[in-house]
């Protein structure tokens, strides 16, 4: 029943949405005749840009959908009038999402950004039926002639946070609230896992899957439940700060996710794995103003090379040498020197996943389906696969 | 056995949400009114809370107002059932939603705020005590008013003299009526208490259980509540087992998960609905069990002049 309100709850605000959607609509045909008579002496003067952002949060979770947005005001600052942004936030993974982007279009955006996985089957839709504009779509794998997929190697920053984890912890014993066990996912508790190994082999990480993106009391129950099982440094792959409070309620260490989180809980964490969005969303900006946008076969994953992931706000409680050794990493990951995922690569029941010296491809990277080594339980849903 | 007491721990922390809950809406249906509005009244309670916490800085105070805003809604609602007769399921349903809408509304500027410190409770002298300090003395001072709360409520309602009056309005109206008891201010005072203790709970999940303002933060815990008094068959000390049980419930699954146990987390959402069913079901294939505890008039609209 609860499922069942909360939906209609949504569907009524989203309603409500659409009917302000819609008002603005209309005011549109006005907008061309308007200006008409005044682009014809003054050619030079362009019409900005108009960009849109759809994001599954709100964008006050302080995580996955803050980042993307400091990424959009990144682009306003960048190009001042030359572009218009604008967003529509907590759109759900759904079939109204395809809505959504049909009123994104007839607002008289050309470059619109869909910021979750859900987005993809929707986007594809509406994309071909609207090859003036162009699709950018987050953490996806598919694409078309006016849509690509972008990502972010959030694992770098998940195994970066593991250093700093693998020598913080007393305990021995790590904790990740997971939201949805997608290869996504488990690749960061993976890399995460791998990370506290590589400066302490007697890691071992705990996992609690809370199956949502958003939901700060589970994220809060789940955080509990770990720390009650031993575990004295917590990562979440959830999207709000809820995980780091519980922390700093316990005592106990925590990182940031996404954004900087720092101020959620200044005892516990011990480090930020930050997203930037800024660099990718302005060059794709710069490449539809110049015309020069192209769509691309392959994901376009940036990571530290690139300047989308950052490991920020490392804590003082942090040792120097334990700093140094990410610091190593970090430029390792810039210069292209150091690579994570590097065979021998066993899983957590022995089986070699990945041969020795070998480096995983990206293709590799987004069909994890295992836990490696050291990662207690089993992915949810695996063996039905 | 220490990752069990906290276990334990956890499991009271959680119950209590929904045992204040549960107990004021056994007030009010005690009385005669099902209210289903308690998610609403929870959550537009949370952000009035969060809100005072965040501006005063005092979690009492939080309380206080989540209390308020609670009584203030289910005002609202009892005007509503008790004067204008609408029906009492559209009305609860009705301001379930408007609740979840005017939180959502009224809490935006408040999702990336944040409180001071967390204040940590220990009992002197009793959290030392190995296992059962752990797991039963390092509680929210809330978590041991709510056993009070238990026990004082069934005192009220079972040996005192105003509790016989609010049974007998909630089991016959009309002869409540008849004896001279004004039915429909003694229903709007139980509607008000039940909105006022659900007011408490929905501040006791923004301010202490999870320290921040979310949309949809109650995230079922109002029905869960709304459940429980049928689970409990309208019984106090009953509705706080209920409480933790079904509070018990949803720690375990991430117990279990840490401890590598894979059960589907959307099974144990599930639990605290199918046994309120199986209770449901029970109760009515029993005629004393529903004459001895469910209040007669539930849910029925009373007319004075009839």
């Amino acid at each position: 029943m609860t499922r069942h309100l909360l939906k209609l709850a949504e569907v009524t605000s989203l309603a409500a949405t659409a009917a302000l959607v819609g008002c603005g609509k209309k005011e549109e045909p006005a907008a061309p005749t308007a200006q008409a008579p005044a682009s014809a002496p003054a050619p030079a003067k362009k019409e900005p840009l108009k960009i849109a952002f759809a994001y599954v949060g709100p964008v006050g979770d302080a995580g996955w959908t803050f980042a993307h947005d400091n990424g959009r005001k990144a682009v306003e600052k960048e190009f001042g009038d030359k572009v218009q942004t604008s967003f529509v936030e907590k759109v759900p993974e759904a079939a109204d999402a395809e809505r959504v982007f049909r009123d994104m279009i007839g607002q008289g955006n050309k470059l619109i950004f869909g910021t979750t996985f859900g987005y993809m089957e929707p986007m594809l839709k509406v994309a071909a039926d609207a090859k003036e504009v162009k699709f950018e779509h987050a953490t996806g794998y598919k694409s078309a002639e006016n849509l690509r997929a972008y990502d972010s190697r959030t694992y770098e920053g998940a195994y970066m946070a593991g250093v700093v984890a693998g020598g913080m912890t007393k305990t021995n014993v790590l904790g990740v609230v997971g939201s949805i066990p997608i290869p996504e996912v488990i690749r960061n508790i993976n890399s995460f896992t791998m990370g506290a190994q590589s400066v302490n082999p007697k890691v071992k990480t705990k996992v609690v899957w809370v199956n949502e993106w958003f939901n700060p009391p589970k994220e809060t129950e789940a955080a509990q439940s770990l720390l009650n099982g031993g575990a004295d440094v917590l990562m979440q792959n959830t999207d709000s700060s809820a995980v780091l409070q519980t922390a700093e309620k316990a005592g106990k260490y925590a990182f940031g996710w996404d954004s900087d989180m720092t101020s959620y809980g200044p005892k516990a964490h011990l480090a930020s794995a930050i997203i930037n969005w800024g660099p990718y969303y302005i060059k794709t900006t710069k490449d539809v103003l110049d015309g020069t946008w192209k769509t691309s076969q392959e994901k376009i994953w940036w990571g530290v090379k690139e300047g989308a992931i950052d490991l920020v706000s490392v804590s003082d409680k942090v040792p120097a040498d334990l700093k140094e050794k990410v610091e190593k990493v970090k430029a390792g990951l810039k210069d292209g020197s150091y690579v994570i995922w590097k065979g021998p690569v066993t899983d957590n029941t022995g089986k070699e996943q990945l041969p020795k010296d070998k480096v995983a491809d990206d293709g590799w990277l987004g069909g994890i389906k295992f836990y490696v080594k050291g990662v207690e339980g089993k992915v949810p849903g695996g063996d039905a696969k | 056995m220490e990752s069990f007491a906290l276990l334990i721990a956890a499991t009271l922390n959680a119950g209590t949400v929904l045992a204040i809950a549960g107990l004021g809406l056994l007030i009010n249906e005690r009385a005669g009114i099902v209210n289903l509005g308690a998610e609403g009244m929870m959550l537009v309670a949370a952000i009035a809370g969060f809100a005072t916490a965040v501006h005063t800085g005092n979690d009492w105070l939080a309380f206080g107002a989540g209390a308020a805003a609670g009584a203030l809604m289910a005002a609202a609602f009892g005007g509503l059932v008790i004067w204008l007769n609408t029906n009492q399921y559209a009305t609860g349903l009705a301001l379930s939603l408007f609740g979840a809408g005017f939180s959502a509304f009224a809490g935006i500027q408040y999702t990336q705020q944040k409180l001071g410190e967390r204040p940590h409770f220990e009992i002197a002298g009793l959290t030392d005590i190995p296992f059962i300090g752990p797991a039963l003395f390092r509680q929210h001072p809330m978590v041991y008013l709510t056993i009070a709360l238990t026990v004082g409520l069934a005192w009220f309602l079972y040996r005192s003299r105003a509790g016989l009056v609010l049974r007998a309005v909630g089991e016959s109206p009309e002869s409540a009526h008849a004896l001279g008891y004004p039915v429909r201010r003694i229903r709007l005072a139980a509607v008000m208490t039940g909105g006022a203790l659900c007011g408490v709970a929905g501040a006791y999940v923004s301010v202490i259980y999870t320290p921040l303002w979310v949309e949809g933060m109650i995230a079922g815990k109002g029905w869960i509540a709304l459940a429980l008094t049928t689970f409990a068959t309208w019984r106090p000390a009953r509705v706080l087992l209920g409480a933790y049980l079904f509070g018990g419930v949803t720690m375990l699954q991430f117990h279990l998960q840490g401890e590598g146990v894979q059960i589907p987390s959307q099974f144990l959402t599930m639990l605290p609905y199918l046994a309120t069913i199986v209770v449901l079901v029970l109760i009515s294939r029993n005629a004393t069990w529903i004459r001895v505890n469910m209040p007669a008039s539930l849910g029925k609209p009373f007319f004075p002049g009839s």
